[in-house]
């Protein structure tokens, strides 16, 4: 009978107040990851609320026509977001037809094409330039792309398209050098080392064996990539498309350098304009009047408004590819 | 027969030919950006650059203020973001990780990855700025916290979820409670990931401009009070930039110098600890 010993004796893990406590520091460390991942959302809905209500004079002052008016005033206190939401969809759409082709192509030869070896650096470099801040590009663009493109690409260009019905309109007026041409250039360059990583771990995703079947029925190279890659990475490549053209819409310093800060929608892409972003960023510390500063609040509303639709998709196009590539493995 | 092989052939070797092309452009294109930062920045590289603070236009200066003022953010950002990044990432992989709560919160999580970073900026400016009646240093913390939350999450997450369950398995048979098995195991198991995610983290806010030109604006001189506006590489890499005085955009070529290797250096350094994580296994 000596080794069943009294109660006060009993391993620790039988020590009911200890359990207690420990089932408590359970409760406790539970509830406080789930009161962090609440406040995630909080953040969220704050940052939706506190845009609205700072955007709220603007809006009680010139309420939807805010979207399609051009005029942008401070003196007269006449603000309209026709401007700056053109050159945000005019530049972020030159940045996607550039970035996306090439990245698209960088993306097959590093996965299809590109040695073994060279492989990895060159995966390794293009998501190291994925990190570089933004106001680096916009840096670079202002000192070094705009004098080349002021010198030699828009006059050509001008010269080039001269006569051609069109493109004639899109390219014309003086080559000041900085203007929304530039600015989406830029903006492909920051928005490439994007869409090529996301596209190639897209690509990377592809069975081999569907790949091995096509090869096996004699297909060539380009006829797999065609055929078999693209069709069945389609979503995900999609979803890198729209990833890279929300940061695209959304990005300030690389824009603001080069687009020229003008409130006018032109018909030339060489023509300074403005974005949504690039306008904050420059008139926001100098505003005066309640007005002012709503109507720039309310141009950050409207950014978060579209920035968050294009995101929402990307998460639904990765997620559905996720979703298949998971059911198959 | 022999056409429509040829014919394909061609076609073959053209798209392949064009990848390849599209290759070469892009890389070009980036190291072009590189090889003028480097150029132009390291020329402009000197002891004052350390020792002094922002010039007003047409006297030598340097930069310390700003270093220092982005040291100082920078750092108040990764002390009050990691931790709740950290706790959100462990309730997404261990205890919601089928839960519609984190369902919503990994899908708002992305969002907020992606968001422009001027929006947080107005936020702040809005919650902090407005309410305090000034710009701080505290508002560019805040800011740049917002931008670490969702980083911290992502990797966390991530890291958690490829830790196999038998460890985890293993420590509850043993008797310890959940909280010490993620605690005591998991963590200890995907410290080196979660570390990754947190120099990521660094390396994004240390180039953020946009949060902080309105929150902790700038400030031409020597400054570490926290409720006063404080200076910062970035926002005076911006100012200089775009000034007209010679000196002053030299300064900021090599402020941008200094903050691409800090970039370079903590991505490069969280990619070989990323590396080294046993966990792949999982």
């Amino acid at each position: 009978m000596a080794d069943i010993a009294s109660s006060e004796e009993l391993p620790a893990a039988f020590d009911l107040a200890r359990i207690r406590r420990s089932h408590r520091a359970d409760h406790i460390f539970h509830a406080l990851t789930r009161a962090c991942s609440v406040f995630v959302l909080l953040l969220f809905a704050g940052i939706l609320l506190s845009l609205i209500l700072g955007a709220l004079p603007a809006i009680e002052a010139f309420g939807f026509a805010f979207l399609w008016t051009e005029a942008w005033d401070p003196v007269r206190e006449v603000f309209g977001a026709a401007a700056p939401i053109y050159g945000t969809l005019v530049t972020s759409l030159i940045a996607i037809i550039i970035a996306v082709p090439i990245g698209i192509g960088i993306a097959i030869f590093l996965t299809e094409l590109c040695p073994r070896v060279l492989r990895r650096s060159v995966g390794i470099v293009i998501e190291l330039l994925a990190g570089i801040p933004s106001i680096i590009y916009g840096i670079w663009g202002l000192f070094v792309l705009a004098p080349i493109l002021q010198q030699i690409i828009q006059p050509g260009f001008i010269e080039f398209f001269e006569g051609v019905p069109f493109f004639e309109s899109l390219f014309t007026g003086p080559p000041y050098g900085i203007g929304m041409f530039t600015a989406g250039l830029i903006l492909a360059i920051m928005v490439l080392p994007f869409v090529t990583a996301i596209t190639r771990d897209v690509f990377e995703t592809v069975p081999s064996v569907l790949k091995e079947a096509a090869y096996g029925m004699g297909s060539t190279t380009w006829e797999v990539i065609w055929s078999i890659i693209l069709p069945y990475s389609r979503s995900g490549v999609v979803g890198g498309v729209m990833l890279g053209l929300g940061r695209a819409l959304g990005e300030t310093m690389a824009v603001t350098f080069v687009v020229g800060n003008a409130h006018r929608i032109s018909t030339s892409l060489f023509a300074p304009g403005t974005t949504i972003s690039a306008s904050i960023a420059n008139e926001f510390t100098e505003a005066i009047g309640d007005l002012y500063v709503a109507a720039l609040i309310e141009l950050g509303l409207i950014l978060f408004l579209v920035t968050f639709l294009v995101l929402a998709a990307a998460q639904y196009m990765l997620y559905r590819l996720e979703a298949r590539a998971g059911g198959r493995s | 027969m022999n056409s429509i092989y040829a014919k394909r052939r061609r076609r073959n070797n053209m798209f392949l030919g064009l990848s390849a092309v599209a290759t070469i452009v892009g890389i070009l294109w980036l190291a072009m950006i590189l090889v003028t930062l480097f150029y132009e920045g390291v020329s402009g590289i000197n002891i004052a650059v350390f020792t002094e603070t922002t010039p007003p236009p047409g006297l030598d200066g340097g930069l310390i203020n700003a270093i220092v003022g982005s040291l100082i953010m920078t750092a108040l950002a990764v002390l009050a973001g990691t931790p709740i990044g950290i706790l959100v990432g462990t309730y997404l992989a261990e205890y919601g990780r089928y839960t519609r709560l984190a369902f919503v919160v990994r899908f708002v999580n992305d969002i907020l990855l992606s968001a422009p970073s001027i929006v947080l900026g107005l936020f702040i400016y809005e919650l902090v700025v407005v309410s305090m009646g000034h710009f701080s240093a505290w508002a560019g913390a805040a800011a740049l916290a917002i931008i670490v939350i969702p980083v911290v999450v992502r990797t966390t997450e991530n890291i958690l979820v490829l830790i196999p369950n038998t460890l985890r398995e293993a420590a509850t048979a043993l008797g310890a409670p959940r909280s010490h098995v993620i605690r005591q195991v998991t963590w200890r198991a995907a410290r080196a990931g979660m570390i990754t995610g947190v120099l990521l983290a660094v390396a994004r806010i240390s180039g953020e401009t946009a949060p902080l030109l309105f929150t902790s604006l700038n400030n031409q001189f020597w400054s570490t009070d926290l409720n006063a506006p404080m200076a910062s590489l970035p926002v005076a890499i911006f100012q200089m930039a775009l000034s007209p005085y010679e000196d002053w955009q030299r300064l900021a070529w090599v402020g941008a110098l200094l903050i691409t290797m800090a970039v370079l250096f903590l991505s490069i350094i969280a990619r070989v600890l990323g590396a080294s994580t046993p966990s792949e296994r999982g």
